[in-house]
């Protein structure tokens, strides 16, 4: 009897254990990117003098715009199974179209269009290769990488074409209102973003190829089409954060853009996405651009120097990872 | 009677705050065929789940020959000999069979490369012992799924597995399969491994099995020897608890005109000139073994195998198939056979999975209108029992035959002019198994033509208004009425001559 009742209260004790263990489990799986960026939102405001004030807080927006469009077409491209290692230099090729447009004395709204346009079909370009010649997306874009890098430069020269239109430069550096215009643009895209994802059939298909391509298939769903979709779409935000870009700096340059691709890729990560397709939402990858936009506003109040930035923030890459690969695991076995 | 080699003691397993094992004991003796039966979403898999350490438990205690286990996980489990040949199979498609069956136990020569040479020729050895049909070297997405079967159940035996569960093996096998599978089974516990047992053909478990447990809702309901049931009628009411009055709701409806015409259809090595016709309102059954080439008559029918040869027609008007999207335009449907590769996208919701192919019919303009969608996921998730927490539900959590009445929702909603099943009920509950064909007969009452692909004959002869029987690619008869009987279905796919 005496047995018994301790056998039972010992059960009791490790059920609750277990409760416990599956509440913070439950909030961590739930909230471990929002609780990563109070975190370090909460860790820079008290080690850093600046970083808690207005001017600031909306520079870190200002300057994390180009990298919030590129991380929403991003999160297409890698919810689909994907991935693009070229986004650097769609930006780098669509900030020199447009300079050079506007240089060629072409209006400004049309340049801006064209611009667009040369983005999409550039994604149009990739999305077919990679959709019928089954090359995964890795390989094409790492060339095209190259290859649209090299179209920048030789188009340039390599030196930087200046713009110093005053109405371009209101698109980087502008208000509307209080709010500034790049985020305005930003805060459209994300939203475009958002609702295509979540709310039309498109965005439905994307998650599905991600996730089982034979399954969409055979629901006849054209695979093809909608990835050659997401790459185009994805082209021409590439190139809107281009044009955002080349405005801030009044200059179109080759070199601009280069790298931004693992920021957006990362921001995308730690918002959640899964790296392996299917899974991803708009949400998380705002909460990522946040961190990473963050980390590089904090780290450059602190005066750390590029290089130490760039150690940083891979390390924090690596653990964003490995405590979702945690949460996989996890899952698959609570 | 000997000690018990495996003793499950008040387990309880909750997800999240839900029950799925509530106090569930089990023991199993060495040398012994132990079933374990219930409705979907029952807790079969999960409980097996738990004896292999792939789930933790959240209460209750592990026995192995009487010690307490106190760490079960997939390495523990591993150790004291226990392997699970789990409900959705795990192959990898583009390894070859026999490093499938020597997956993570790979033989090595000298310098430490995989020894190709002896590990076809192990694979060879297995098969050969197995009477299974199948060349080591062949890429293993290039084989069927009950085949893949075989080769998880040969990799159980190159494990040298003291205890074996085999989560429903048969769900997708024929009846020739099926056979050698339990005289498998049967020599295997005659060598003194345990076998657990799941599956939802009854008559299996009266072949086979020495014990049964039966699991109702989560909760243990009771063990007993096989030889106290009486018979499947009090099988199936202990599971279901309540009496089963049919199991094949076929009401019988007017037929009409042909609506689909297959013509001389042929492939290499796949098809010989297969004709035949559908009309409204009927159920064509397709009988024959696995590899007889019913799927891939039904593949080409939708447009996922390219046909060499022959013409199809709908409405009389000749068509061209060159997808599954040609085939959806066309009027089409089709639920694999192999729902896991085939049919589900598991990161995502039940409700997702249901709409897959209905997106189009809940849009208007640009946006999708949730609140249709999610009304009409309801609406099947009551009218075929799926029994999940709420259609928000991840469907990869669904237990097996629950996924399975999803996929088949999914087709019903698409409203097919012809509707292609291969293995419906796959891993599907007698009790779900009625209201399936209860849903599948309203269907052929409202003009459908179906065409209904099953390895298990009890089905095809309940259900079918008129069966092709196939055998090597070619038909090899075509059975009306009540010439439909298992015996007929059998002599002709084994290639004998029937007399009417
Ligand atoms: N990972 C999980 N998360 C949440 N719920 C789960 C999970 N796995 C299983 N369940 C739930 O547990 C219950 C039991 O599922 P289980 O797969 O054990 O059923 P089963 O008896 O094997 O059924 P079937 O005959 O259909 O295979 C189901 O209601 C299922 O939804
Ligand atoms: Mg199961």
């Amino acid at each position: 009897m005496l047995k018994n009742n301790s056998t039972s209260i010992e059960i009791s004790r490790n059920n609750k254990n277990i409760y416990w263990k599956n509440t913070l489990f439950v909030i961590f799986d739930k909230g471990s990117t929002t609780i990563g960026l109070a975190l370090l939102f909460i860790i820079m405001s008290i080690i850093t003098t600046d970083f808690l004030s207005v001017d600031n807080l909306v520079n870190v927006m200002r300057q994390s715009a180009v990298l919030c469009i590129m991380a929403v077409a991003m999160t297409f491209i890698i919810i689909t199974g994907g991935i693009d290692l070229s986004a650097g230099s769609q930006l780098a090729v669509s900030g020199v179209a447009v300079s050079g447009l506007i240089a060629a004395g072409v209006p400004i709204p049309l340049a801006i269009l064209i611009t667009i346009i040369i983005g999409g079909l550039i994604g149009l370009f990739m999305g077919t290769v990679i959709s019928t010649q089954n090359i995964p997306p890795f390989i094409v874009t790492l060339a095209m990488l190259t290859i649209l890098s090299g179209i920048a430069f030789v188009y340039t020269e390599g030196t930087p074409i200046v713009v110093s239109n005053a109405l371009f430069r209101e698109i980087g550096r502008g208000f509307i209102g209080p709010i500034p215009t790049a985020i305005v643009i930003m805060i459209i895209v994300a939203i475009i973003g958002h609702l295509l994802l979540s709310h039309t059939r498109f965005g439905r298909y994307v998650y599905t190829i991600g996730d089982n391509e034979e399954a969409a298939r055979l629901c006849g769903i054209n695979v093809k089409l909608v990835k050659t979709g997401v790459y185009a779409f994805g082209g021409a935000i590439m190139a809107i954060a281009g044009i955002v870009l080349a405005s801030r700096l009044s200059s179109g340059s080759p070199n601009a853009g280069t790298g931004s691709e693992l920021d957006a890729i990362a921001a995308v990560v730690l918002g959640g996405t899964n790296l392996f397709g299917g899974e991803g939402k708009i949400s998380g990858t705002l909460m990522g651009v946040a961190i990473i936009s963050i980390l590089n506003n904090g780290l450059n109040l602190l005066n750390v120097s590029s290089y130490n930035q760039l150690m940083i923030k891979g390390v924090v890459i690596l653990l964003a990872v490995w405590l979702n690969s945690i949460k996989a695991r996890r899952k698959a076995s609570v | 009677m000997n000690s018990p080699i495996i003793e499950l003691k008040h387990i309880t397993k909750s997800f999240s705050g839900v029950k799925a094992l509530t106090d569930v004991s089990l023991t199993v003796h060495p040398g012994s065929v132990h079933a374990l039966v219930g409705e979907n979403g029952a807790g079969k898999s999960t409980l097996m789940k738990i004896l292999t350490g792939a789930y933790s438990k959240s209460s209750g205690e592990i026995y192995y020959k009487g010690e307490k286990v106190e760490n079960m996980d997939p390495k523990n489990s591993k150790k004291l000999g226990i392997h699970c040949i789990y409900q959705e199979l795990n192959v990898a498609n583009h390894l070859t069979v026999a490093e499938n069956v020597f997956l993570g136990s790979q033989p090595v020569n000298k310098m430490g490369f995989i020894d190709w040479k002896q590990m076809n020729q192990a694979a060879k050895e297995i098969f050969a012992s197995l009477q299974i049909n199948l060349d080591p070297k062949q890429m293993a997405k290039d084989v069927s799924i009950a085949q893949k079967q075989m080769i998880e159940i040969a990799r159980a035996i190159s494990q040298d597995a003291k205890i074996l569960i085999m989560d429903e093996p048969t769900s997708s096998l024929s009846e020739r399969e099926t056979e050698i599978l339990l005289s498998l089974v049967t020599e295997l516990k005659n060598k003194g491994v345990s076998i657990l047992y799941i599956s939802h053909r009854m008559d299996e478990i009266f072949k086979v099995c020495d014990t049964v447990t039966i699991l109702r809702d989560g909760k243990y309901i009771k063990s007993l020897p096989m030889s106290e049931v009486k018979n499947v009628d009090t099988l199936v009411e202990l599971m279901v608890n309540r009496k089963m009055e049919s199991y094949f709701n076929k009401v019988d409806v007017p037929i009409g005109e042909p609506i689909l015409k297959v013509q001389n259809l042929s492939k290499t090595g796949v098809l010989n000139d297969i004709n035949f016709d559908l009309r409204t309102g009927e159920i064509l059954g397709i009988a024959g073994l696995v590899g007889s080439g019913r799927t891939e008559i039904a593949q080409a029918l939708f447009g996922m195998l390219k046909k060499d040869t022959g013409e199809i027609l709908i409405d009389d008007k000749k068509v061209e198939i060159k997808g599954p999207s040609d085939a959806i335009k066309l009027g089409l449907g089709f639920v694999t056979e192999n729902r896991k590769e085939t049919g589900l996208v598991l990161k995502q919701t039940v409700r997702d999975n249901i709409s897959l192919p209905n997106l189009r019919k809940y849009t208007n303009k640009l946006f999708i209108n949730k609140t249709v969608e999610k009304k009409e996921s309801e609406d099947y998730k009551k009218k075929l029992n799926i029994k999940a927490r709420s259609i928000e539900q991840t469907i990869s959590t669904l237990s097996g035959g629950n996924q399975q009445k999803a996929i088949i929702s999914r087709w019903m909603i698409q409203e097919p002019r012809i509707l292609i099943l291969d293995e419906p009920c796959r891993g599907v509950d007698v009790g779900a198994k009625a209201e399936i064909f209860a849903q599948i007969s309203k269907l052929a009452e409202q003009g459908v033509g179906i065409i209904m692909i099953s390895s298990e004959l009890a089905e095809i002869v309940g259900m079918s208004d008129r069966t092709i029987v196939m055998r090597e690619g070619t038909i090899a008869g075509e059975l009306e009425k009540d010439m439909i009987t298992s015996d007929n279905i059998l002599k002709l796919a084994f290639g004998g001559g029937i007399s009417a």
